[in-house]
């Protein structure tokens, strides 16, 4: 079980406790470097990530030269972007043109993609130093990275329990300080779950915010990347260094992007209309968590926020329309995986047929996650069924647009825990799928509607001793809302708590006790 | 192995045929349907390719607005309605040429749909309806190596190309075609013919259909004639006949299929729906996969691209820029010309009328611009195995060689001289004449020279003439004309002859 606390203070020298914000503008300042920061990021997860596996592969040397870049553009004068020398958690869902990109799957295993992704590309031009790719489940289908083909990765408040999915290896590289930043990609939950279950921060932008361009396709209708760290202005720099307008994804939206900053610099509520959604709670959500979120509503309110209470009746059907209309996306997205171009060729002794050796490899690259999600969506969009399945689906989803227009004329934005429960052991749901897909109950309706959603943490359960994460959704390109309510909790709850939440988190040196199957 | 027909007047005794014709067009476009790749043909293998038309993991595709476009002006110029807002769908099937293992086309919502043409056979105009024209992307190209046939069964291993993958692609197809009898072979064929000069009309494709950019399916059903006051029987069972790449193909294909269903009818037996593959050697059809066992497409509206919803303004504009249509300028053309029915025709199987109209634009008279493309210029175009319009000769030129015929300064067997000049980049007829010294010679100095000395080399013949045997004239003139490389005025050589043997 967990180690005994070990409070450390953010303002001690070591860079790894550091906030983005803080760590950019000493670099600028010249008080430390960027390659000093880097090492110490890297020292940090050769220290502990043993134990959490929250990467899949650093490189280290490719690390190193990219903060060198940053301290001599400084050196010589050159203007540098607000969180140039940062180092970041990259998901290993997108492109970094040289490095592996696995998707956890074996089917792309050696795999080194010759382009970067849009978001990698921007990371890179504001001087962001790429440390690593990040673990998660196969394909991001799953809520707590075992599904990934290269292990699970473990939660650093308790190493025996899941760090949440799809994205739970930047979640955990954060938690554990082995990165100020990372980059989730959020299908119904990826970033926000992960995010609430590690006491971190995590935002899904609005549908087109930030370029789909090089991140590996799961559901292409609700795939969003978006900023992860454990401040809510950190979230928020992050967050306006990769969203805008990018030719090159048709869905993505040719808008300005909201002043994320600002509203995370602000964090003023008065007079915002916080609108609790009554669907989001009750039965199956766990008294601790439930506890923590009314505390967090109740703060909202005292910061001068107006509380409603909405109702979305037809969010009860969004889990299952979901889980007909990614299935079917995914179903084809992963069809390119073959063996012809590229990643795992399995069977082609020179006499075999290019279909046998189509079939050997997905049979051989592909985990039972992602089979039974691409037999469910073939199904589902066969013809005789697509109406019943597919069609009704998209129907469904129109319902929850619908809900959500209510609900924002009553409400400025909406509220709920984000997850039922805190984190459950490893091991504990795999035999269970529905009681996995369960999990995103909340999360999964801002995918289906495409608007802007976050997690912010709010304490820890009475219950478990572990983390507990509000959601905040927000209407399409009013993202900044999220920001202003996530730093309206972060003030007050870090007044309760006089300091951040992660300082009271152990620290994850102890091996895991449960080995858990892949 | 070759199935047995029925004799085709004997067919058309006993059947109607339905035809239905799918036409793939690719498109001219510089780059490719949802990439920037380019479209040029025949570069080496992949190296037109990117993640995108590769398929890599990541890559997305964004639409290529010039080819909503030309897709647009084809659906207008096939009198289509143009749809107010459509998608892209995702057609799902596995094969290796095709890099995401399904094609991004269009499903239930095409871009234009619901139009009509119309073409001329034998002087009767026959109305074509068209159900659709959409918008999709080609696949690569696979090279089955070691096998006898080149196809995939008993090839040794393949090779993959994906230069062609992604290049935009027209589908048009048709609604059924009924009534025509049996002119059915003839009216697809002048369908295609008609769709080829349209296509180049509006300068939207190469249409050359032995490099495969302009391709057609022939659906093909049989059903029995009616009897007198009994209504039309039900569609019989189609057939798809595919690798038709030539107009006469396209005629050949339809009447060999038509002739092997009544056969097949006729003997009791049931047309199996199937797709076909035409044979150039044999001029038969032979079966490919059968229709019965298709495989499921699972199409889905693609979510990588948001839907095409052109503005009614776009449209309007595009209308009001189309070209004259083909059927219309043929009848324009036919009256202007005064061409017989059959040299008509020719014409337009040669693919020949927009470059006769601009010879004429450019001043020569329709029979010399006929004769020069119909003759030389498509002897040529056959020898180096291109379309006419690619000759490399252009309606200007060919007008200015007629001009310089006319006026004397050369001759019809001095102009494929010229030809050869303008071919080699030698410039315009009038330079490669100066340049290369071909004018005719009408000087009665040197002429008079040439010809006394053929009449002192051929006392015998001018003898005759002497005698007043004019038509033995003909053999001095050779013989002058062959002294001087045909470079000789031959009607002044003639006179001289007559004046100095006179």
């Amino acid at each position: 079980m967990s180690a005994p606390t070990t409070p450390a203070a953010t303002a001690t020298g070591d860079p790894t406790r550091r906030t983005a914000v803080d760590l950019a503008a000493a670099i600028a300042a010249g008080e430390t470097s960027a390659v000093e920061v880097t090492r110490a990021h890297l020292d940090r997860i050769e220290a502990v990530d043993e134990a959490v596996h929250a990467f899949l592969h650093v490189d280290g040397e490719r690390a190193l030269a990219s903060a060198a870049e940053v301290d001599r553009r400084r050196a010589d004068g050159e203007p540098l972007g607000p969180l140039a020398g940062v180092p970041l958690a990259l998901k290993d869902v997108l492109t970094y043109a040289g490095a592996p990109t696995t998707c956890g799957s074996k089917i792309l295993e050696g795999w080194r993609p010759p382009y970067n992704a849009t978001v990698t590309q921007r990371l890179l031009d504001a001087g962001i130093v790429i440390l690593g790719k990040t673990n998660l489940d196969e394909f991001a289908m799953g809520s707590s990275t075992e599904n990934s083909a290269y292990g699970p990765t473990h939660n650093p408040w308790d190493l025996d329990r899941i760090p949440g999915g799809s994205g739970g290896g930047s979640a955990a590289a954060l938690a554990a300080f082995e990165a100020p930043l990372a980059i989730g990609t959020d299908t119904g939950g990826s970033i926000r779950q992960p995010a609430a279950v590690t006491g971190t921060v995590g935002v899904k932008p609005t549908y087109g915010g930030t370029s789909r361009y090089g991140l590996v396709a799961l559901a292409s209708s609700l795939d969003q990347p978006g900023p992860c760290a454990r401040s809510v202005l950190d979230t928020a720099l992050l967050h306006a260094v990769i969203a805008g307008h990018d030719p090159r994804d048709s869905t993505s939206i040719d808008a300005p992007v909201p002043d994320v900053v600002a509203a995370a610099r602000s964090g003023d509520v008065a007079g915002l209309r916080v609108g609790v959604v009554r669907e989001l709670g009750g039965e199956g959500y766990a008294p601790g968590v439930e506890q923590r979120f009314r505390e967090s509503v109740d703060l909202l309110a005292a910061a001068g926020a107006e509380i409603v209470e909405v109702s979305c009746p037809h969010f009860r059907y969004a889990l299952p329309a979901y889980y007909l209309i990614l299935p079917s996306e995914a179903s084809s997205n992963l069809a390119k995986f073959d063996a012809m171009r590229f990643g795992l060729r399995v069977g082609d002794d020179g006499v075999a047929s290019a279909e046998q050796v189509m079939a050997a490899t997905r049979e051989a690259g592909f985990g039972a996650e992602v089979k039974r999600r691409i037999i469910l969506g073939t199904y589902a969009l066969s013809s005789g069924y697509y109406d019943a399945y597919y069609g009704q689906a998209q129907k469904v989803r129109t319902l929850v647009i619908r809900d959500f227009e209510n609900a924002f004329a009553a409400a400025d934005v909406l509220v709920s825990p984000t997850t039922p429960t805190t984190a459950f052991r490893l091991g504990e749901r795999v035999d269970d799928p529905l009681a996995m897909y369960a999990n995103d109950l909340c999360t999964i309706p801002s995918n289906l509607a495409g608007n802007a959603s976050a997690s912010f943490p709010v304490g820890l359960s009475p219950d478990d001793g572990l983390p507990v994460g509000l959601q905040v959704i927000a209407p399409p390109l009013a993202d900044d809302r999220l920001y202003r309510v996530g730093a309206a909790l972060e003030r007050a709850l870090g007044e309760q708590w006089g300091g951040p939440l992660l300082d009271r988190i152990p620290e994850p040196t102890a091996r895991p006790s449960v080995e858990v199957q892949a | 192995m070759s199935e047995p027909v029925l004799d085709y007047d004997e067919v058309l005794e006993r059947f109607d045929p339905v035809l239905g014709l799918e036409v793939h067009v690719e498109l001219n476009t510089a780059s490719k349907m949802f990439c920037g790749c380019s479209t040029a043909f025949g570069a080496e293998p992949n190296t037109q390719v990117c993640p995108v038309c590769l398929g890599l993991p990541g890559s997305l595709p964004v639409v290529n607005g010039t080819a909503v476009e030309s897709a647009m002006r084809i659906g207008l110029a096939l009198n289509c309605s143009i749809a107010e807002w459509c998608r892209f769908a995702r057609k799902n099937y596995f094969y290796p040429d095709m890099p995401k293992n399904f094609q991004i086309s269009q499903y239930d919502e095409p871009i234009a749909y619901d139009g009509w043409t119309e073409v001329e056979v034998d002087g009767t105009s026959y109305r074509i309806g068209i159900e659709r024209a959409h918008m999709e992307e080609d696949t690569g190209k696979s090279l089955h190596v070691g096998g006898a046939t080149g196809r995939i069964h008993g090839a040794d291993h393949s090779l993959l190309d994906y230069n062609r993958a992604g290049v935009p692609l027209i589908e048009i197809v048709t609604k059924p075609i009924e009534g025509t009898g049996a002119k059915a072979p003839e009216v697809a064929r002048a369908y295609v013919a008609m769709l080829r000069d349209l296509l180049r009309g509006l300068g939207v494709s190469d249409v050359r259909m032995e490099q495969g950019s302009l391709r057609c399916d022939a659906n093909v059903s049989l059903r029995p004639r009616p009897e007198p006051g009994e209504p039309e029987a039900p569609y019989g069972t189609r057939t798809e006949t595919k690798n038709v790449n030539s107009l006469r193909s396209v005629e050949r294909a339809i009447r060999y299929e038509m002739t092997r269903q009544a056969a097949r009818l006729q003997a009791g037996q049931t047309v199996t729906q199937e797709t076909r593959h035409f044979q150039e050697n044999s001029g038969t059809t032979i079966a490919g996969r059968s229709k019965e066992q298709a495989e499921d497409y699972r199409y889905f509206p693609e979510p990588d691209l948001v839907p095409v919803a052109p503005d009614r303004e776009w449209v309007e504009r595009l209308r009001a820029g189309l070209p004259e249509a083909p059927a219309v300028r043929l009848r324009r053309v036919s009256e202007a010309w005064g061409f017989s029915e059959l040299e008509l025709r020719d014409v337009v199987n040669a693919g020949a009328v927009g470059l006769i109209e601009e010879t004429v634009t450019a001043g020569a008279s329709p029979q010399a611009a006929r004769k020069w493309w119909l003759g030389e210029l498509a002897r040529r175009a056959n020898e180096t195995g291109v379309e006419l319009d690619a000759v490399g000769v252009t309606p200007a030129q060919v007008a200015a060689v007629q001009r310089l015929i006319d006026a004397g300064t050369i001759n019809d067997k001095l102009a494929r001289q010229v030809f050869d000049g303008v071919l080699a980049g030698e410039g315009d007829p009038e330079q490669v004449v100066a340049a290369r010294g071909l004018a005719v010679v009408s000087d009665d100095g040197a002429l008079g020279a040439a010809v006394d000395e053929a009449i002192a080399a051929n006392p015998d013949v001018a003898d005759k003439i002497r005698a007043g045997k004019v038509a033995a004239a003909g053999a001095l003139i050779g013989a002058v004309m062959k002294q001087m490389r045909g470079q000789a005025d031959a009607a002044r050589v003639r006179e001289l002859i007559l004046s100095k043997l006179g």
